[in-house]
């Protein structure tokens, strides 16, 4: 018997070992039965600055609230008043996402957190999340420069705004865009919570749970204090936020020696800027349509019209070509390179810089006219920036006339709308015009917000067209813009002191800006985008579906260590102002050793070439094309309550995801419990009793009894 | 279904069964090696199921149809009864074998522990193990804030298992009891009505959710086993009359 035993469970040890190698058959677990897990949920995170946190925030394992849809003003007196079964987890339809429900929300102890649906049905007129004066407190006005234009006493930069994004909520905020998930939400609510004829929804009722949780609390102080001590002190260290940073995207039309800083050379500049980022109410949202992409395209249009003119007929001026990363968040990136600038460890300094010419909102033209917005102060401090700036704006008239665009001044009190030459501005008072679609306050209604995309543009094609053929199609958008491109490089080259006979050679194309539209608005997987890019960089996937989104975020991702945007823009423009190596992908990834390539001045990019059948595959590009770090000098210098300097992180998290069920009552459970408590207490009687009277109850004639009486 | 509901099917179904133990085991150390024994047995017939029934889907894989998984869970069930029940038969053989060996061994005149203890012992150990297999998982879902019930289900779902397995471990106690009798005696038609009843069980839980078809019967099967397992192992009414009477 112990042989076969030892047979038996040798067997048994075999058959284990070998049915462990093999993964679950099927688990239909329990779990599978009750919880209906949300993927792709968009959360609303914290941020932290000098002073403030402003986001969302859920408990530590998750805020569970009965589902109830805000259709209609009852329903939110149901919410906040009369429902029985708080607290309430509220799915907003879009018109109900404004400032006052959802500060009637906050103050509520009856709501457990908000999903809002995002859609264009029921969608207002105008939403914008952002404050009403942006940017105010890193600006250059303030109590010391022009203190009667500051915090827009003189005009409301955006109007509409309502400053929700920069509320502070103690419940969770997620959005449903995919409308298949808002349909088995809506479902399980139809199901489970309608009222019947004005009476409460019984048990069993449907509940969503939203995690959140967010490691950061108070302001960015307190939380770099906690991770430094984490650092110090910890082995394990506990990094509670980040700094939001990112790289810059620079170039100039005569390349310049990257490893020299500061004022090496007598070099004049003009430099032209646009923003790279937007923002909305959630996180890694931000379409930013009008608001960014415009001011993109436009320049890029500007620098593809210029760089043939320039090959052939080299103004007297270097043109410096920069894309500010992180200006949504009190201006990262124009800050960081003026800082540099300051401190020459740039490979310019402000002595260089002669004068500066913004692209900002420029997309929503549509027959209107365009305006050149100036710093009153410094005009009327500085005769020699008066004169500067009276003649770029002589020049641009002159140009906008030969082409089909109105172009002219705000009233000359009006200050600078929010724009990175402020930054220069605080710096060193240089001449410089912000170019904008509005005259005064912005005309974008969905300033900063969600809503900020393709339709916001006006961008739309005609319908049954292929996405390869929507790729090359010219909306008029895309007319509009390539006109704009157009104004801004003959303004370029004028202002760099080119010569007047070669600008009517310098015309944007509108096809390439129509290319440009499309990958930034409507669909980034393009076979242009993905001819520009490296074939390994494709490869990790960062041409996902859809448009891109143009948060800054953070630190490394999944492709690489800089944000998708930045590295589109660093390649187009490589594309459009690089010439073509004949190197191998060794030999552009290492040109030290080659004679005629020079690392200092130029960034050699291995790029895919066409998709076509018939091309020649991958091939090195060389362009004066550069990264500049886009970090807030705040964490540099470690100020981090700095008043100066954006000092914006983002808190860490460690999940975030939402699922859906079905709650019982409470009289269900605690029923339960009782039943529960009751059997264990009569079991625990009767076995007593029946064990002590076990020899009574089971003697028998033929067994020996263990005990006698 | 958060804490309320976990204590509460957590006592449903393990509250006899710790109680039993407790008063009944806890105090003989050879009780307790014979329970755990047993238990180990049953997971000895789980194991062997559980490849039987691993090996059944794999030779159905890449079937379609729509009835299979039910018809595959029938064919698991019928053969991971026959396989218990086997199984409670080796134990029986092998608690034999030992029993000769231990009252060789021991100092008293008798036996240590006679076969009766040892069947009830056995039967309690076989229903601990299928209790805990058939309930801990359900149990560490109930912790959670959500109940069974949006895809359709019985929001019933925890409570009735908790019961359900209630029912179980006490069978399994009373069957072990009257199985070992009926070997010890060779009637065998004892052992086939055991094997029957189990059968009998194992189908009606096929027929949840219907929770009034399936648990009803099974107490009513409960109650049965129970008067036959204690007229089977020395009980009568003249036991029961003189613990009356002796109360009185």
């Amino acid at each position: 018997m112990r042989k076969m035993e030892k047979l038996i469970s040798i067997n048994c040890v075999k058959l284990l070992i070998t049915a462990l190698f093999y993964t679950c058959v099927s688990c239909s677990s329990v779990e599978q039965k009750i919880y209906v897990e949300l993927n792709d949920t968009v959360p609303c995170v914290r941020l932290l600055n000098a002073t403030h946190q402003i986001g969302c925030q859920s408990s530590m394992s998750g805020d569970t609230g009965v589902l109830h849809v805000l259709e209609s003003e009852s329903d939110l007196d149901w919410i906040l008043n009369t429902g029985p079964h708080p607290p309430y987890m509220v799915i907003m339809e879009t018109a109900f996402f404004s400032r006052s429900v959802m500060l009637r929300m906050k103050n509520s102890s009856r709501v457990a957190g908000v999903a809002v649906i995002v859609s264009r049905t029921g969608l207002a007129e105008n939403f914008s999340p952002h404050t009403t004066c942006p940017n105010q407190n890193t600006g250059v006005y303030s109590a010391k420069y022009g203190p009667e234009l500051a915090n827009c006493n003189v005009t409301t930069w955006n109007p509409l705004g309502n400053g929700l994004s920069y509320e502070d909520f103690a419940f969770p905020v997620f959005a449903l865009k995919d409308e298949n998930q808002t349909q088995v939400i809506r479902k399980c609510y139809e199901d489970h919570n309608l009222r019947l004829n004005g009476s409460a929804p019984q048990y069993p009722l449907c509940a969503m749970q939203l995690f959140s949780h967010m490691h950061a609390v108070t302001d960015t102080v307190t939380c770099m204090r906690r991770t430094d001590l984490q650092n110090r002190f910890s082995i394990n260290p506990e990094i509670l936020c980040d700094p939001l940073n990112d790289y810059n995207v620079w170039a100039s039309t005569r390349p310049l020696n990257n490893s020299a800083k500061g004022q090496t050379t007598n070099e004049s500049f003009v430099i032209a800027a646009t923003r790279l980022d937007g923002r909305s109410f959630f996180w890694q949202e931000a379409p930013a349509a009008e608001g960014t992409v415009s001011g993109i395209v436009t320049l890029l249009a500007a620098v593809q019209a210029l760089y043939p003119v320039i090959q052939l007929a080299p103004p007297p001026r270097n043109i410096f070509f920069a894309f500010f990363q992180g200006e949504a968040f009190d201006y990262i990136g124009s800050s960081k390179m003026v800082y540099d600038m300051e401190r020459k460890e740039f490979v310019i300094d402000l002595n260089n810089v002669h004068s500066m010419l913004e692209i900002g909102q420029v997309g929503l033209r549509n027959g209107r006219d365009l305006w050149m917005h100036s710093d009153p102060i410094s005009r009327m401090n500085s005769s020699s920036v008066e004169e500067e700036v009276s003649d770029m704006m002589k020049n641009m008239h002159s140009i906008a006339a030969g082409l089909n665009v109105s172009l002219d001044e705000p009233p000359a009190s009006q200050p600078l709308p929010p724009s990175s030459f402020q930054r220069f501005l605080r710096a060193r008072q240089i001449p410089g015009l912000v170019l904008a679609d509005h005259r005064t306050s912005f005309v974008n209604r969905y300033y900063e917000s969600m809503y900020d995309d393709a339709e916001n543009l006006n961008v739309s094609y005609p319908p049954n067209l292929s996405p390869e053929e929507k790729l090359v199609y010219e909306t008029e958008a895309a007319k509009s813009l390539a006109e704009v491109a157009t104004l801004v490089a003959r303004s370029l080259y004028k202002q760099a002191g080119g010569d007047d006979s070669n600008l009517n050679n310098i015309t944007a194309d509108p096809k390439i800006v129509a290319q440009l539209l499309y990958g930034f608005v409507i669909q980034k997987n393009n076979s242009w985008f993905q001819s520009l890019l490296p074939p390994d960089l494709t490869k990790k996937g960062i041409l996902s579906s859809g448009p891109p989104q143009f948060y800054i975020g953070l630190g490394p991702r999944t492709y690489g260590p800089v944000h998708s945007v930045t590295l589109f823009v660093q390649h187009i423009m490589a594309n459009l102002t690089g010439t073509v190596t004949n190197l191998t992908e060794t030999q552009c990834q290492k040109p030290d050793d080659i004679s005629t390539e020079n690392k200092d001045l130029y960034a050699y990019f291995w790029v895919s070439g066409s998709t076509a059948v018939n091309s020649s595959g991958p091939f090195c590009v060389r362009a004066p094309v550069r990264l500049s770090k886009a970090m807030s000098p705040a964490f540099e210098r470690q100020e981090y309550g700095s008043q100066d300097y954006s000092t914006w992180t983002e808190s860490r998290w460690k999940s975030i995801r939402a699922r859906v069920f079905l709650v019982a009552s409470r009289e269900l459970e605690m029923l339960t419990l009782g039943v529960g408590v009751a059997v264990l207490l009569l079991s625990l009687l009767v076995t007593y009793f029946l064990s002590s009277k076990a020899e009574l109850l089971f003697s028998s004639a033929r067994e020996t009894p263990t005990t006698t009486y | 279904m958060t804490l309320a509901v976990f204590f509460g099917c957590a006592f449903i179904a393990f509250g006899p069964a710790f109680a039993l133990f407790v008063f009944t085991i806890a105090k003989d150390p050879l009780r307790v090696i014979i329970l755990i024994a047993g238990a180990f047995f049953w997971l000895l017939s789980l194991l062997l199921s559980s490849l039987v029934w691993f090996i059944a889907v794999k030779a159905s894989n890449g079937s379609q149809d729509p009835t299979l998984p039910r018809a595959l869970l029938i064919f698991g069930v019928f053969f991971s009864v026959l396989l218990q029940e086997v199984f409670r038969f080796a134990y029986y053989r092998l608690l034999r074998k030992a029993n000769e060996g231990l009252a060789a061994i021991s100092d008293d005149d008798g036996l240590a522990i006679s076969v009766r203890q040892m069947a009830y012992v056995a039967g309690l150990g076989f229903g601990i193990m299928s209790g805990a297999f058939s309930m801990i998982n359900i149990l560490s879902d109930s912790l959670g804030p959500g109940t069974v019930g949006i895809y359709g289900d019985s929001q019933y779902y925890f409570i009735t298992a908790a019961l359900m397995t209630l029912a179980l471990t006490l069978l399994h106690t009373f069957w072990g009891v009257v199985f070992f009798e009926g070997c010890e005696k060779s009637r065998w038609w004892v052992i086939a009505a055991v094997v029957c009843l189990h059968l009998l069980v194992a189908g009606l839980s096929l027929l949840n959710p219907l929770y009034e078809g399936s648990l009803p019967p099974v107490y009513v099967i409960t109650l049965l086993m129970a008067v036959w397992a204690f007229f089977s192992s020395g009980g009568s009414l003249n036991n029961l009359n003189a613990l009356c009477t002796r109360k009185t």
